[in-house]
């Protein structure tokens, strides 16, 4: 990644994801773009944004830079300051805390070396507490970059975050036997018998 | 139970695929032209007829609602936006749509939007939704390459657009006019009404905005008969619902059944009951986090629908039914509740942006028992104090789970607290 703190330019991919998104809004209402827009240059950016990509949002949407400021500064999601290779977000609202998620967020810990809000020494991981991430009957979750790990457990956790330290991306998703969000012990309706 | 024919959601768990061809053979996009060509009005008069109420959690009737929108064009574009900022914890059924149904979300917004006078739809998924949101992005692609939306969509002489937005982040921006400010690239702060959306939503013009469940089952209701949706449930609590089953059951999950479903039938038959039996139950939050808990002797006979949920003070909200077992401490699981809300306050109004912290911090002590017995009753007066006293329902919602713990849990917080005064003596 290069420096982009100096200036910032949304590069050919990105320009054009800009342009599709900026056409989804009438005339007169480029500024509804700019969540899309912050979302493609922190993705462009290593998952952050300087404040050079948001200055330049604003000139794309014709914003004053303050309102894109405060967009950043209100939704979770965007970072003004740099962040790990990964970023590991846990659950621990009460449907993920009820089944166990204090002890994920413990592993996570213990295997990182790392505390909530922090970056691992190796700088692969920012370590973060979420709250509900809308996949409750799957709890715990784990949400990393883009992808849901679901019921999870410490030891399942422990091996997810080897494997992402390794390069290598785990299958999303649930990791005990079932299907989405069918009940593990086989399905109750939806069979294809018509009961 | 219900029986599968009468399932809406026959893909609920991704077992097949989401795409247009697989959604076609599941009954979507049947006629939809012949629908439309009924006209607005019978649209509008069949989902009344079907008593469907919203989905999101208010249970607003639908139909009506969709009836307040302008009846002739105002000269300015009307809107249909799509609430998918799905984050009310518990709740995990409009991700199942949105990843394995999305044809029936997008054919909804086409039947629901002509019947509003709508030009386009704008649907609103939550910014943790990244992969569901690249599915029914590439569903909307799917039905603008087949002509069923777009400029005259499915050959109706009706044009119709639908864009996906996703959220970046804030369970407010779930609050309908949040999420319009959102929408139009603002800070997610709730709107003070009147205006409604109806006269005045996004950009300024008329809009209507529905949850994604309600907008999906409008077609199958056009297709089958409001009688068909009607004959499901009982008088004002009607349909099919999709339910959502988290917490202490031995087989968490998501299921379409019946509205008015016994709470008790539903673990039992669905989510392979509560972890140690029935016996070992302890509460239930019915709805979502914003609805207050239910005791074990009011979970054992109730019926699962708005009026049911209502009159034992509670609410089906988004019907996200959280199990707690004996092993629970429900003061702590109440108390990561008002940690959440005081978290996802957006901090416009002075009793919620004060309030849930404070409610927050009291409920932190309760927790430990590190409290005086008044201070219960205080805490409860300050719940009152927020309760209706914002911008938005956040205030309430945060208030009604502590009320909840309150009301059923009284006796246990009390012995914490003479507990630990105990102990300290000692």
């Amino acid at each position: 990644m290069k420096d982009q703190t100096k200036t910032f330019v949304f590069d050919t991919d990105s320009a054009e994801l800009v342009e599709k998104h900026i056409a989804k809004y009438p005339d007169g209402q480029k500024a509804s773009a700019v969540m899309p827009l912050l979302d493609i240059a922190q993705r462009q950016c290593g998952g952050w944004l300087p404040r050079e990509a948001m200055d330049h949002i604003a000139g794309l949407l014709d914003m004053a830079p303050i309102r894109v400021y405060e967009v950043v500064s209100f939704y979770e999601m965007y970072h003004d300051k740099p962040r790990g290779k990964h970023e590991l977000r846990v659950c621990t609202t009460t449907p993920c805390w009820l089944r166990g998620s204090t002890e994920i967020l413990m592993a996570c810990e213990k295997e990182l070396g790392c505390k909530v809000g922090e970056t691992s020494e190796d700088g692969i991981f920012t370590l973060s507490e979420f709250e509900c991430l809308g996949a409750c009957v799957n709890a715990p979750i784990i949400w990393v970059d883009d992808d849901y790990y679901e019921d999870l457990d410490p030891e399942n956790t422990r091996k997810l975050i080897q494997a992402l330290r390794k390069g290598e991306k785990p299958e999303p998703g649930t990791t005990v036997q079932r299907h989405k969000s069918a009940p593990a012990g086989g399905l109750t309706t939806l069979t294809g018998s018509g009961g | 139970m219900l029986s599968d024919t009468d399932r809406i959601f026959t893909n609920l768990y991704g077992l097949q695929e989401w795409g247009l061809d697989a959604a076609r053979s599941r009954g979507d996009w049947d006629g939809t032209k012949d629908i439309l060509a009924k006209g607005r009005d019978w649209i509008i008069d069949e989902v009344k007829a079907s008593g469907l109420r919203g989905r999101g959690g208010a249970g607003f009737p639908a139909g009506l609602k969709w009836s307040f929108m302008p009846k002739e064009s105002t000269g300015k574009p009307h809107y249909l936006v799509v609430n998918a900022d799905e984050s009310e914890p518990g709740t995990c059924k409009d991700r199942d749509i949105l990843r394995h149904d999305p044809h029936k979300l997008i054919e909804g917004c086409l039947v629901a939007g002509f019947a509003m006078g709508a030009n386009a739809a704008y649907i609103y998924v939550r910014g943790e939704f990244y992969r569901e949101a690249a599915i029914l992005d590439a569903a909307v692609q799917q039905a603008y390459d087949a002509g069923l939306i777009g400029g005259d969509a499915c050959g109706s002489g009706y044009d119709f657009d639908i864009y996906v937005h996703r959220g970046a982040g804030a369970y407010i921006c779930g609050e309908e006019t949040a999420l319009l400010e959102s929408l139009e690239g603002k800070k997610g702060q709730p709107r003070i009404k009147p205006p409604f959306p109806a006269n005045m939503g996004l950009y300024g013009c008329p809009t209507t905005i529905n949850n994604v469940e309600t907008i999906s089952v409008a077609p199958t209701i056009c297709r089958r008969s409001a009688s068909w949706f009607a004959s499901l449930g009982r008088e004002n609590n009607t349909g099919t619902k999709v339910f959502c089953i988290s917490g202490h059951v031995n087989n968490p999950c998501n299921v379409e059944e019946e509205m008015g479903i016994p709470l008790r039938e539903l673990i039992d038959k669905h989510a392979g009951g509560v972890r140690g039996g029935w016996e070992n139950l302890k509460a239930v939050i019915p709805g979502g986090s914003s609805v207050p808990c239910l005791p074990k002797s009011i979970c054992d006979d109730i019926l699962m629908d708005f009026d049911s949920l209502r009159e034992v003070k509670s609410g089906l909200g988004t019907a996200a039914v959280i199990v707690m077992d004996q092993s629970t401490d429900i003061i702590a699981a109440i108390a990561r509740l008002s940690k959440f809300y005081k978290h996802e306050s957006c901090g416009q109004c002075t009793p919620c942006r004060e309030g849930t912290g404070w409610m927050w911090r009291v409920m932190e002590r309760l927790v430990t028992g590190d409290a005086e017995i008044e201070e219960i009753d205080m805490l409860l007066d300050v719940s009152y104090e927020i309760e209706g006293h914002t911008i938005c329902a956040l205030g309430d919602a945060a208030a009604w789970p502590v009320q909840g713990v309150i009301r059923h849990f009284r006796d246990e917080i009390e012995d914490r607290i003479k507990m630990r005064r105990s102990k300290t003596a000692a």
